[in-house]
């Protein structure tokens, strides 16, 4: 598990639910990914034709680039349970 | 209240440039709101809203963004041009933006609260790039698959209609029919300005396309079901034409083809713009008749247009030249066209819009439709006569002559068989054959010719190595005075074998 986390946050303006998913997604990396990651921030108001690169039609959307493969995640990441299974960080569990 | 009245008029209306469809709508789709289009799967749903947006960015001035959840760009690319849509073109021009947004359940994880803004961005930011007029979403049900809240997307869908009509948008929003409700995710609870139900279903192996206008507010609209057709250029619904009669009746009259039967009809021959009908039993000569008609347009230098139901063209060619009758010379020189065809390989709408196509492409002056007889088994009776109360004013409106053949069968009145088309036709001439000392001999003779004096006789008739000739002896002889069909001993033919001498 050395792999480098590279990760992009969507968001479009300094919403509430922009925000809450940033500073969600910090505490999320700091305790399970410290050292090994990179967190780029993408304001589609500021730059609106980035979001079809990564197909993004909700926001926010956390974007997990590297490692491979590409894995999503919306919402304001408030579940942390749901976003360290959708980074491939603990496995899915049977009944989700 | 006649003032009230006066003063209220219908919402404006945008365009489709789908022939047919601004008729029964009255002008398009309503302007600056979202209409919804619900259909099966391949019922036409995703080349109804391309039409609408290509339409509009070459006809109309008005720039469209295609926002599709379903097929990417190229792809749908590819599948549109063969209906004759460039969409690459009108991208580089910068009067269209097609984007994709791609959405699978798998690989996607919700985790709390969200919106889809992003959609909302991305529409905007494409619509703001070209000034867009119109949309199109196809299919925005896709994501009721792709996202587990159906909360957060009723909202979201809710917000981003509104949002489309603050904008003053025009939209197609196109939506999988569902079993109880006109769309699968009840899509018409948001969008109720108008609605547009196709369908495409099978009846005897044939198959129809057909759209209705379930709902339109603030608008008059037809709520028939129509038939439209997809073909290389598009969509066309039925009616094509208007249903009014306020076509102009010429009285130039045009030769048969045959000084003796111009003879009969007042003695100039059919009037142009007319319809003709040569109706018989097989074998009598019906063909010949036409093919005479269509040879002696051709030498006046006019355009014939020959549609077949039953032979080949070089059948045809070949069976006229027995007859003294050379049509491959017309055809060589580009004014006589054949347009063959099966009469099942589709349904009768299909087949009445390809001959509006044919004819509005070859411009021609004189039509044969031989024999009509086959195109009518293909359709019940009211549909084949609404077809072709709608083929009969084209022809008329462009001011073509057309000569139908029709094939009675050899157990019917002569006469009666044709009751439901005889009313359209301003000319019906019958032809038989009657056994008389061992021969077998052709009448022939004029029922009706509106609007002109015509011959009451009944005369015989004789196909020669060299083309019909018509004996000009008058008075019916007694051995042709039961002219049915039914008597006599007689070879009856399969229709396809029919034997022309």
């Amino acid at each position: 598990m050395s792999d480098n986390f590279d990760l992009r946050l969507y968001v479009a303006g300094q919403t509430p639910k922009a925000v809450r998913a940033f500073s969600n997604l910090r505490k999320i990396c700091e305790e399970h990914l410290q050292g090994r990651y990179s967190i780029e921030v993408i304001d589609l108001i500021e730059n609106p034709a980035l979001g079809s690169g990564d197909q993004i039609l909700a926001l926010p959307t956390l974007v997990r680039r590297l490692p491979a493969p590409i894995k999503k995640i919306i919402g304001d990441l408030s579940n942390t349970e749901r976003v360290l299974v959708g980074l491939d960080l603990r496995p899915r569990r049977p009944s989700s | 209240m006649a003032k009230n009245r006066l003063e209220r008029s219908e919402i404006q209306k945008a365009p489709t440039g789908i022939p047919g469809l601004d008729d029964i709508t009255n002008g398009g789709l309503p302007q600056g709101r979202p209409t919804l289009v619900s259909g099966g799967p391949g019922s036409g749903k995703t080349l109804f809203g391309v039409s609408f947006l290509v339409n509009g960015a070459q006809q109309y001035a008005e720039p469209g963004v295609l926002m599709t959840f379903e097929e990417n760009a190229a792809e749908l690319s590819q599948d549109v041009r063969s209906l004759g849509y460039d969409l690459d073109t009108l991208v580089a021009q910068k009067k269209l933006i097609v984007d994709y947004i791609h959405v699978d359940r798998s690989e996607i994880e919700e985790t709390g609260e969200y919106d889809l803004e992003g959609l909302f961005v991305r529409l905007d930011h494409a619509i703001t790039q070209i000034g867009a007029k119109r949309v199109m979403l196809d299919t925005i049900e896709t994501l009721f698959g792709g996202l587990k809240d159906t909360g957060i997307l009723r909202a979201e869908l809710r917000r981003l209609f509104r949002w489309m009509r603050d904008r003053g948008i025009t939209a197609v929003v196109t939506a999988e029919r569902g079993e109880q409700m006109f769309t699968r995710q009840g899509l018409e609870e948001y969008i109720t300005d108008a609605v547009i139900s196709l369908d495409h279903r099978v009846h005897e192996q044939i198959s129809t396309r057909r759209i209705r206008v379930v709902k339109y507010r603030g608008s008059t609209h037809g709520t028939n079901e129509y038939p439209f057709l997809i073909d290389r250029d598009g969509i066309t619904v039925l009616p094509v034409t208007s249903l009014l009669l306020e076509h102009e009746a010429p009285n130039e009259r045009i030769s048969s083809g045959l000084k003796s039967l111009d003879d009969m009809l007042g003695g100039k021959g059919y009037f142009r713009a007319s319809t003709v009908l040569l109706s018989g039993t097989a074998g009598t000569g019906k063909t010949t008749l036409a093919a005479q008609f269509i040879e002696a347009a051709c030498a006046r230098g006019e355009k014939c247009m020959y549609f077949l139901f039953e032979e080949s063209p070089s059948q045809l060619i070949r069976n006229m030249r027995s007859a003294g009758i050379d049509l491959q010379k017309w055809v060589d020189k580009g004014v006589l066209k054949f347009h063959a065809d099966r009469p099942n390989r589709h349904g009768l709408e299909t087949h009445l819009l390809e001959m509006h196509h044919a004819v509005e492409v070859f411009d021609p002056d004189v039509i044969v439709l031989d024999p009509i007889t086959n195109l009518m088994a293909v359709g019940t009776q009211s549909d084949v006569r609404a077809m072709l109360t709608r083929v009969i004013d084209y022809f008329k409106t462009r001011g073509v002559t057309a000569v139908f053949t029709s094939l009675t069968s050899s157990t019917q009145s002569l006469e009666a068989t044709e009751s439901m088309i005889s009313s359209l036709m301003d000319t019906w001439i019958l032809v038989a054959v009657a056994e008389e000392d061992r021969k077998r001999n052709r009448w022939i003779y004029v029922l009706k010719s509106r609007g002109m004096p015509h011959s009451n006789d009944v005369r015989a008739f004789e196909i020669t190595d060299h083309g019909v000739t018509i004996t000009p002896i008058g008075k019916g002889s007694p051995a042709v005075k039961p002219l049915s069909a039914g008597s006599g001993p007689r070879r009856i033919p399969a229709p396809t074998a029919r034997k022309r001498k």
